[in-house]
């Protein structure tokens, strides 16, 4: 008899599961996916908040002057001119330079450890760039303004305008704050991004192609040039995509070095402002007139990084890379 | 076995293949020359990439270290004055400023960020693929947009959209705020990802036995994942740990802020501290920003490093 009564209760489930389970299944599992979708909801009724709370900020401003703050080449907080042009210029100008000198120079980086390296520094030179990426922005405009720039004036400046004997574009007095160290600090901030993303774009590229490469006799340059880059070709593409849209955006490093000088810039080594380092900084003692000028300028920094990101994100999807970074 | 060959035509197939041998030997040098010349580029490009790291590197511990004492993390900022130029305080209101402001940013951040990770990962509907999208796009848009928002919603507040938000001011309270907005969709992303590593046997397993989906997340889903989710928390705070933007609009810090722990006065940020340091009129308080560098990129990097050798460690015990 007691032999009977322990195989039932080993042979009968669990009381939560016998008479538990058929009571709450469906009502037990909508509380699942309630709080889900009730708890992924705040996030997206942040979202809304943010896009709206940015624009609305910005309304009084569009208001009162219209569309001359896209178009206006005058921006003067103290006398009350809000034109965006020479911010605009400066932004695109220092993502530029950027981009100029991190492009080739993260391509190479990233075929270097993917392809030349041995497997063992491969992963160190890869932890690397991830701590590289890792090093608050802050800190590298506190270097650029204390390392990089005295060095950028008492050095490379005097030597860059000797070089074009004084002519566009290096042409001024040196100057600790110019252009093109933003353009500089920018690129050392934005590299790690485009080697990790770059490495990881390669990484798609199927091994069989480059080993049949390898095998009817190219050299390893002929691979890299014929098959892997092609391959990878959309990746990479997305990966700048979506490092000058960091560059674009990037607020207090540039604020340090730039020079907040919100005209436009007639060469390399004189000072300008970009749109996020002046709604940085002008924001202190502000009226609300001129809160809701930065907040326009706002306005147009969130639809070129909102545009920008767009188009790398789609990029990145359709080269199906694994992103490890980001 | 030749005679028989001898009355047929030479077969064309030979002939390009000698061509092509032929050619390819016969470039084969200026090719080798060019490859070697590339790869030699690439390997300076690299070196290139390594120069502003290693600069940086070497600025920091050269001069930030020896600014690092018992008094430097533990005292408040101290006023230069004419006799002592270099008696500059510490800054451990904005240590505690940080921990404050990134620890209620952490609290709020990740029971959205990891649920809501949870629903993109599980879930195919069109609310999640849209949920997803707008997670990426937050993740890249300049940070300083949230200070905005934070400013907006938290510091001015009032009647908005129908519903009345709280006029807190400048306070960590609107930095926690914006920081947590920062860390939501790095958690959301990096928690999905870890989530959906999870293999597709052990949930039909689970879900086999009649358990339901509900059950299979809790029991068995989340516990897998959870080395994942706490990689994933780990980087967000990192993130927000170093981020300056957003907190510029909505903390209200000055250099000699009061240390507290109130969330609704205004707080300062080592990230915050670093940068008014860098600007300051005294040139022993603008050195000491290298100390409280050199401690910013140390903690950091010991958050994203944890999260590498976590990772690594999981992924040598999935095998």
């Amino acid at each position: 008899m007691a032999g009977v009564t322990d195989t039932a209760t080993q042979a009968a489930p669990s009381p939560d599961l016998a008479e538990g389970r058929p009571r709450r299944s469906a009502k037990s599992d909508s509380v699942y996916w309630i709080t889900l979708y009730g708890v992924s909801g705040i996030f997206a009724v942040i979202c809304i908040g943010f896009l709206l709370s940015v624009v609305s900020s910005s309304l009084p401003a569009w208001e009162k002057y219209g569309t001359s703050i896209l178009t206006g080449t005058v921006w003067n907080q103290s006398t009350g001119q809000y034109g965006a042009l020479p911010l605009i210029a400066g932004t695109l100008e220092t993502a530029a330079i950027a981009l100029t000198l991190a492009v080739p120079i993260g391509i190479g980086t990233a075929l270097a450890i993917v392809f030349v390296l041995h497997s063992r520094l491969r992963t160190f030179f890869s932890s690397l760039v991830e701590v590289l990426a890792a090093v608050p922005s802050v800190v590298y405009g506190f270097w650029g303004l204390l390392v990089l720039g005295p060095w950028f004036a008492s050095s490379v400046e005097p030597w860059l305008v000797s070089l074009f004997g004084g002519h566009f574009p290096f042409q001024d007095a040196p100057s600790t704050e110019t252009i093109l160290l933003a353009g500089c600090v920018l690129f050392v901030m934005v590299l790690p991004l485009i080697v990790a993303l770059t490495r990881d774009a390669i990484a798609t590229v199927p091994n069989e192609l480059v080993e049949g490469a390898l095998s009817v006799g190219a050299t390893r340059w002929q691979v890299l040039h014929k098959v892997v880059l092609p391959g990878a070709r959309v990746g990479i593409v997305g990966a700048i995509t979506l490092a000058s849209a960091r560059a674009l955006g990037e607020t207090v490093a540039i604020a340090l070095v730039i020079g907040l000088n919100p005209n436009f810039a007639h060469s390399l080594d004189s000072p300008a402002a970009t749109l996020a380092s002046i709604i940085a900084t002008e924001f202190q003692d502000s009226t609300p007139i001129q809160v809701a000028a930065l907040g326009a300028l706002a306005v147009i920094l969130m639809a070129m990084t909102l545009l920008v990101n767009l188009i790398g994100r789609q990029m990145i999807r359709r080269a199906a890379i694994k992103v490890t970074v980001l | 076995m030749t005679e028989l060959l001898e009355g047929l035509p030479a077969d064309p197939i030979l002939e390009r293949r000698a061509l092509v041998a032929q050619t390819a030997a016969r470039t084969l040098r200026r090719r080798t020359l060019v490859s070697h010349g590339m790869v030699g580029a690439c390997i300076v490009a690299l070196l290139l990439a390594l120069v502003p790291l290693v600069a940086l590197l070497y600025a920091l511990i050269s001069k930030g270290l020896h600014w690092w004492s018992v008094e430097f993390f533990t005292t408040t900022p101290a006023i230069p004055s004419i006799t002592q130029p270099n008696n500059i305080g510490g800054f451990s209101n904005a240590i505690i400023g940080t921990l404050l402001i990134v620890g209620c940013a952490t609290l709020i951040a990740i029971p959205v960020g990891v649920i809501a990770g949870l629903l993109i990962a599980e879930s195919t509907s069109k609310f999640a693929t849209l949920l997803r999208s707008t997670a990426e796009i937050m993740t890249g848009l300049p940070s300083i947009l949230l200070g905005i928002f934070a400013y907006t919603v938290i510091v001015i507040g009032g009647e908005k959209w129908g519903i009345t938000f709280p006029s807190i001011g400048f306070s960590g309270l609107a930095g926690a705020f914006a920081i947590a907005v920062l860390m939501i969709p790095i958690i959301m992303k990096a928690s999905e990802a870890s989530l959906r590593s999870v293999p597709l046997t052990v949930r039909e397993a689970g879900l086999a036995l009649g358990a339901r989906k509900s059950v299979v997340a809790r029991r068995i889903i989340i516990p897998t994942a959870l080395p994942g989710l706490v990689t994933s928390v780990l980087l967000a705070i990192s993130r927000g740990v170093g981020e300056t933007a957003p907190l510029l609009w909505c903390i209200g810090a000055s250099i000699y802020n009061p240390t507290t722990w109130d969330l609704k006065k205004p707080n300062s940020a080592i990230t915050m501290q670093i940068y008014l340091s860098a600007t300051s009129a005294y040139p022993a308080q603008r050195d000491s920003a290298w100390g409280m560098a050199l401690f910013l990129v140390v903690v950091v990097l010991i958050l994203s490093l944890g999260t590498r050798l976590l990772a690594a460690f999981i992924q040598r015990e999935r095998r």
